[in-house]
């Protein structure tokens, strides 16, 4: 059944695709997006929303595909290239094998993957210091705590996750040194990114132990962990997208990765001609990293905790404050 | 201690939320197989009828519209399982898996249409969702464990829940003690019987049928407008199937199924809530185990305990009518 629906989403994109391609010359940018979908209003959305302000500052068209299982990625990236469609850009580290593999059968195609590092010479890749966003989330979720304890849904347990989780952790600690942070995954393969019921009984879960301030860095599993803070009257705080205006009054606030202005910049300069391979890593100096503060979540996040963060993220973009990044060696502490 | 006494209260509440759709499936899966239909598409009509309801309560903003309108769509889909296997003999199996694809294309298509969410539909205010009857205050911790026991475990649930385990005895009843569940019984082991004794077996059957689709309905309600406060494709997530395996493991039985229902649902809320957790003795268990636990443990019972289920005699045989 899965593979009738695979064939069927294939069909769709393609047909999809086909009416966004029209007749044009100039190489139009492909986006392939992660197993969480198009509008998981995280991760995936910010890349959509990305492309889409290329699509509205250039006039330019874009094709796009979401990966519904494994299988298809590869073939994704294939038939895109193949289409003359350039550069390609990958969302989420999941891409990487498949972009690897189809980016040295094609080498005169441009090839972008988000969250992941690939060294071939037509690949540029984007990554992000999440480690950075996570410790100020977590810094403002132990001051907005009342109970000390506050909890972290991750979504598939990977080593970019836990760079999330490990981030949160210390900038829990910086603030309280005896800050509990609870933590789940919800789950080991690529349906962890959407499963908001599961998001929502982790939730639940932590709520049970004390928790009352939770981040959910879990795609659009993570809708259902602010579903579940909203009906418990406890707090969350989103990521990727702002996602502050979901549920005003409990979402404390966004941990933002400007996904979408990376996307937007490789569509952006390829058209212009500008497109260059190599390794790019945004945090909060560069503005790839921050944290999100609106008129949804200005009434929770009062001033002196606003002013605090502030001298934290200064502190950090200043070198005072060192995060530790999970992923340099595979362990929460350095 | 305490805060393992925490984590156990909250699995078992966990237990009943998570358990409540699979208990509406197996009920529903129930009726039908004992009148002879065989149920594969409990999953379809339970996605169909959690996208209903999302839907409805999003344009008329009443639960109790969005439940109706679910369980009347559900029904129709019952119908048309038995349009087409009890009326025209199709192979009942075909017809539960058609309506399972039907459902799965059919959802995501008209939510992308109407709502151009990538198929989700508008998250739903308060109002339009079933939430929690009794609304609990946190007991301390200092308080009895039975007063525990019963605000943290039995309370703060919605109507649906309570509805799904009132419903197993009524099913229970319905099936072993009321006239209808003894025709409905003949129907699956001996329709002929029942049809000596001048009693339709088309109908008793397009009975059990529709009662399996409402159920199902209330099943999708709970997911979507209950549980969630709104649909994503595929919401389903297999659990259709999860329900059919514990009815078959609960040997078509309402209180052994209800048995089963609660040990799959628990699995999963120890699941949840053992991560990261340090055991005593064994220090932190990794994630990829724990989360292997209720497959390991169901193929345990399974082979080990559970014996041998049989099932109704005439399962899966359309009936002709000797002429």
């Amino acid at each position: 059944m899965r593979t009738f629906f695979g064939a069927a989403s294939v069909a769709a994109a393609v047909l999809i695709g086909a009416i966004g391609a029209g007749a044009q010359t100039a190489p139009q940018p492909a986006v392939v997006y992660d197993a969480g979908g198009k509008f998981d209003k995280s991760f995936n959305e910010a890349a959509y929303n990305g492309i889409e302000r290329f699509r509205k500052e250039t006039g330019g068209t874009y094709l796009e595909f979401e990966v519904n299982n494994d299988a298809q990625r590869e073939q994704a990236f294939r038939r895109m290239a193949q289409r003359g469609a350039s550069p390609i850009i990958g969302i989420g580290f999941a891409q990487a094998p498949a972009i690897r593999k189809v980016a040295a059968e094609f080498p005169k195609v441009s090839f972008t993957i988000i969250d992941s590092v690939i060294d071939l010479p037509n690949v540029q890749s984007v990554v992000f210091k999440e480690h950075e966003g996570s410790f100020l989330v977590g810094a403002l979720a132990v001051m907005a705590s009342k109970t000390g304890k506050v909890g972290f849904v991750g979504g598939m347990d990977v080593p970019l996750i836990r760079r999330f989780q490990c981030g949160y952790e210390q900038g829990a600690k910086h603030v309280d040194a005896k800050a509990e942070v609870i933590a789940n995954m919800t789950g080991t393969t690529p349906a962890a990114w959407n499963d908001p019921t599961r998001g929502a009984e982790l939730a639940k879960g932590q709520f049970a132990r004390g928790v009352d301030v939770v981040f959910a860095a879990a795609g659009g599993t993570g809708l259902g962990v602010y579903q579940a803070a909203k009906d418990g009257k406890r707090l969350a705080i989103g990521v990727d997208s702002n996602q502050n205006h979901l549920h005003p009054g409990t979402m404390l606030t966004s941990m933002l990765k400007r996904v979408d202005t990376a996307v937007y910049a490789a569509a952006r300069t390829a058209r212009e001609g500008k497109w260059v391979p190599g390794t790019t890593s945004l945090g909060l100096a560069e503005g790839g990293i921050d944290w999100a503060l609106d008129e949804h979540n200005a009434r929770i996040v009062s001033a002196q905790m606003k002013e605090r963060l502030e001298k934290i993220k200064a502190d950090i973009i200043a070198g005072r404050i060192k995060v530790h990044d999970y992923m340099s060696n595979s362990a929460c502490r350095s | 201690m305490e805060e393992m006494l925490t984590i156990g209260l909250s699995a078992l509440a966990a237990t009943l939320r998570v358990a409540t759709p699979l208990v509406f499936c197996a009920m529903a899966g129930l009726v039908s197989e004992r009148a002879g239909v065989i149920d594969i598409g409990l999953e379809g009509k339970m996605l169909a009828a959690a996208f209903t309801s999302a839907s409805v309560a999003a344009v008329s903003g009443s639960a109790l519209i969005a439940l109706l309108a679910a369980m009347a769509l559900a029904t129709l889909l019952g119908l048309l399982h038995g349009f087409a296997c009890i009326t025209h003999r199709g192979d009942q199996v075909v017809s539960g898996v058609a309506i399972n694809i039907i459902a799965a294309g059919l959802t995501a298509v008209l939510g992308i249409h109407w709502f151009g969410r990538g198929g989700q539909t508008p998250d739903l205010p308060v109002e339009a969702r079933f939430m929690p009857v009794l609304p609990v205050s946190a007991t301390d911790a200092g308080a009895a464990l039975p007063l525990r026991f019963l605000a943290e475990v039995l309370g703060g649930h919605n109507l649906l829940v309570y509805l799904a385990f009132l419903l197993v005895p009524l099913v229970w009843w319905l099936i072993g003690s009321s006239r209808f569940g003894l025709r409905l019984r003949a129907v699956g082991e001996n329709p002929e019987v029942v049809d000596t004794a001048g009693i339709s077996v088309e109908w008793l059957r397009y009975r059990a049928v529709m009662i399996c689709g409402a159920l199902c309905g209330m099943a999708g309600t709970y997911l979507a407008i209950a549980q969630n406060a709104a649909f994503t494709p595929n919401m389903t997530a297999g659990q259709g199937f999860i329900a059919l395996a514990a009815m078959i493991f609960g040997k078509w039985r309402a209180f052994p199924a209800l048995a089963a229902c609660l040990l799959f649902g628990f699995l999963d809320a120890v699941a949840i809530r053992l991560q990261g957790v340090e055991i005593a003795g064994i220090g932190q268990v990794p994630v990829q185990l724990i989360q292997a636990l209720p497959y390991i443990l169901t193929v345990i019972l399974l082979a080990g305990f559970i014996g041998r289920a049989v099932a109704p005699k005439a399962i899966g045989q359309p009936y002709l009518k000797e002429r």
